[in-house]
């Protein structure tokens, strides 16, 4: 059976009430944003709900909201995004938490629910830093042995802080601060919406 | 008595049957494995960090990097997730050359997973004959975009160029004398549409040779029958998608399910497995062949009748053709900024999932509006089916990791990415 956005939304809404944080529908797919101290147990209840049973962690990410354009009224800075798939009922949903400290991010561990969320929550980890508890083995997942920072924090630069090489002296491989320069050849830019049409010329 | 103790093996990042740099820490028990333990990474390029520096053009390339046996599908994800945000409309004709190299994608992904996971237990000729019906694929790949494997094929929008009216031929070389390039060349002098629906005529025969050589091999059968049985349940809470689910039995494909481009119009099956096993998987993965073969052929017939667009006209997303840029100052204006600033996608996100050979690739786009991605996240199928092996493989022979890894199909570019 199928279950429409309007009827899913409608479902999540009757049995989760003023838990939901945030319940929107865009681009024909849910978002449901659950405070972090419900997180843990609205899981288990849209894995388990007969009405909902989302099967299926298809994918669990980290993000970094800081430096998200200036529309947005600056909230937390980390989320963890997941997101499920229910094959009984043929639908999707995302699920956003924010992180209450955005010096030492802290998310209940999913792996209890979806025995998946385990290297989901081991990368996001890895990449930002996020800590996931309850995680038996939360350990780096991506990143080299020793690895130093969480590389996918926006305040990491794309270059890195060291780089690796052969050195000939002490015939072994080295970490050495980096050579390299960081260029941006195409800059970031944010057009308002009028922009390039005639409406925008006047 | 002396004391007994487990015993720690490490199993690559260099050996053949690791498929890659897989480093793989083995606690063994005898020859029983007690834990596996994949140490990944060590092909990592961030390339969802590169990403996001980059333009949203730019970044197509770095997809057929991914699952670099299944370039195609991956920059698939890629587009309809832009597409989804821009909300621009993609001639059909696209979508139908999308559709078929995405199952001439799924042919060339199978064929290597068919030779490498037989070479890993032992086959060897499965390899060589598979080798010979995936370079005909390539040389598809190659006419239509001029590179064999890292095609960049796939444009918001639409596709890069129509389908060539010619396919490349072999040309004289000292070692070849007239009879052999004529042979060499039969198949060559039409279309490239001529090309394809030849090979499609010959590939069941190359299927059915496959299957001799294997389906009720004592050796093969040995070695894959219940090995590495994963139950519906469990392959649900590990996060399994395409052949891997299906062949514990869940009958589940996006094709079919929630169908995008042209599938709808498509007239395909899904095979399913029974056990679970290894064995299974195989012949799920081998009916798949089959019927993209059949997917194929639909569409050549379709493209052949219906000539048209093949990518969007608009020019804020897709440049404008070579001479209205020449001749008009809207469209050189449009060409300039798109090549120099890029395509802005509007502010929100998207998650797009194709049905990629290894299972759902997805890719979740957050745009905060500018030329750049925001965030992008890759939903690799291949990650969850690796992070699943200490699981599949726990009790089993150490030889038959070897058949446990071929079997999930894995591909580091994509679960390091």
């Amino acid at each position: 059976m199928t279950l429409t956005s309007e009827s899913l939304q409608a479902a999540i809404r009757a049995s989760l009430g003023d838990r939901v944080v945030a319940l929107c529908e865009r681009l024909g797919e849910v978002t449901l944003e659950v405070r972090v101290e419900d997180y843990a147990k609205i899981a288990g209840f849209l894995r388990h709900d007969g009405a909902l049973r989302f099967e299926q962690l298809i994918d669990l990410c980290g993000v970094d909201y800081s430096t998200y354009g200036d529309t947005r009224p600056v909230r937390k800075r980390f989320a963890v995004t997941s997101h499920l798939l229910s094959i009984a009922h043929n639908c999707r949903l995302r699920v956003r938490v924010f992180c209450a400290d955005d010096d030492f991010p802290l998310v209940p561990s999913l792996i209890g629910v979806w025995p998946s969320a385990d290297w989901f929550e081991r990368e996001a980890f890895d990449l930002f830093g996020i800590v996931f508890e309850g995680h038996p083995d939360l350990r780096r997942l991506l990143t080299d042995y020793g690895f130093v920072g969480h590389p996918f924090r926006k305040d990491f630069p794309l270059t890195g802080y060291v780089e690796m090489r052969y050195d000939v002296d002490q015939k072994r491989v080295i970490y050495q601060p980096i050579t390299i320069e960081s260029r941006e050849i195409v800059p970031r830019v944010v057009r308002d919406e009028s922009y390039g049409t005639t409406a925008g010329r006047k | 008595m002396p004391e007994i103790r487990n015993y720690t093996l490490n199993f690559g990042p260099q050996h053949p049957a690791a498929h890659g740099v897989l480093r793989l820490v083995l606690e063994l028990d005898g020859e029983v494995i007690q834990r596996a333990d994949p140490h990944i990474g060590l092909l990592h390029r961030a390339t969802e960090k590169l990403a996001e520096s980059k333009t949203f053009m730019q970044s197509v390339p770095y997809m057929d990097r991914l699952d670099y046996v299944s370039m195609m599908a991956n920059e698939h994800g890629y587009v309809l997730a832009i597409e989804k945000l821009l909300g621009v409309d993609v001639p059909v004709r696209a979508q139908y050359i999308r559709v078929m190299f995405d199952e001439i994608t799924r042919i060339l992904n199978h064929l290597l997973w068919l030779g490498a996971h037989a070479l890993d237990v032992g086959a060897m000729t499965v390899f060589l004959y598979a080798f010979r019906e995936r370079e005909d694929l390539m040389d598809c790949y190659e006419a239509v975009s001029g590179a064999r494997m890292h095609a960049a094929y796939y444009r918001p929008g639409g596709v890069y160029r129509d389908l060539p009216d010619a396919m490349p031929k072999y040309e004289a070389q000292i070692s070849r004398n007239a009879r052999a390039m004529a042979e060499m060349n039969q198949a060559r002098h039409g279309s490239l549409l001529d090309f394809i629906e030849d090979f499609t005529a010959r590939f069941p025969k190359c299927v059915d040779d496959y299957e001799t050589l294997l389906t009720d091999n004592r050796i093969w059968k040995q070695r894959t029958v219940g090995i590495g049985v994963v139950s519906p349940e469990r392959a649900l809470a590990l996060g399994f998608t395409g052949p891997m689910i299906r062949g514990s039995g869940i009958e589940w494909d996006l094709r079919k399910k929630q169908p995008y481009e042209v599938y709808a119009h498509l007239n395909f099956d899904i095979p399913v497995g029974r056990n679970g096993d290894c064995y299974d998987r195989y012949l799920v993965r081998i009916e798949e062949m089959r019927q993209s073969n059949s997917i194929v052929r639909q569409c050549v017939e379709w493209l052949r009748s219906n000539p048209g667009p093949v990518i969007t006209a608009n020019h804020k997303v897709a440049p404008p053709s070579r001479v209205d840029m020449k001749s008009n100052m809207e469209e050189l204006i449009h060409h300039f900024k798109l090549f120099t600033e890029g395509m802005h996608v509007p502010e929100g996100e998207a998650y797009a999932a194709v049905e990629a050979p290894k299972g759902e690739f997805g890719i979740y786009l957050i745009s905060d509006g500018a030329n750049k991605p925001y965030r992008l996240k890759i939903r690799a199928p291949g990650f969850a089916h690796l992070a699943a092996l200490n699981e599949m493989s726990r009790g089993h022979m150490l030889a038959d990791a070897v058949a446990i890894i071929g079997t999930q199909d894995i591909v580091f570019g994509e679960i390091d990415r």
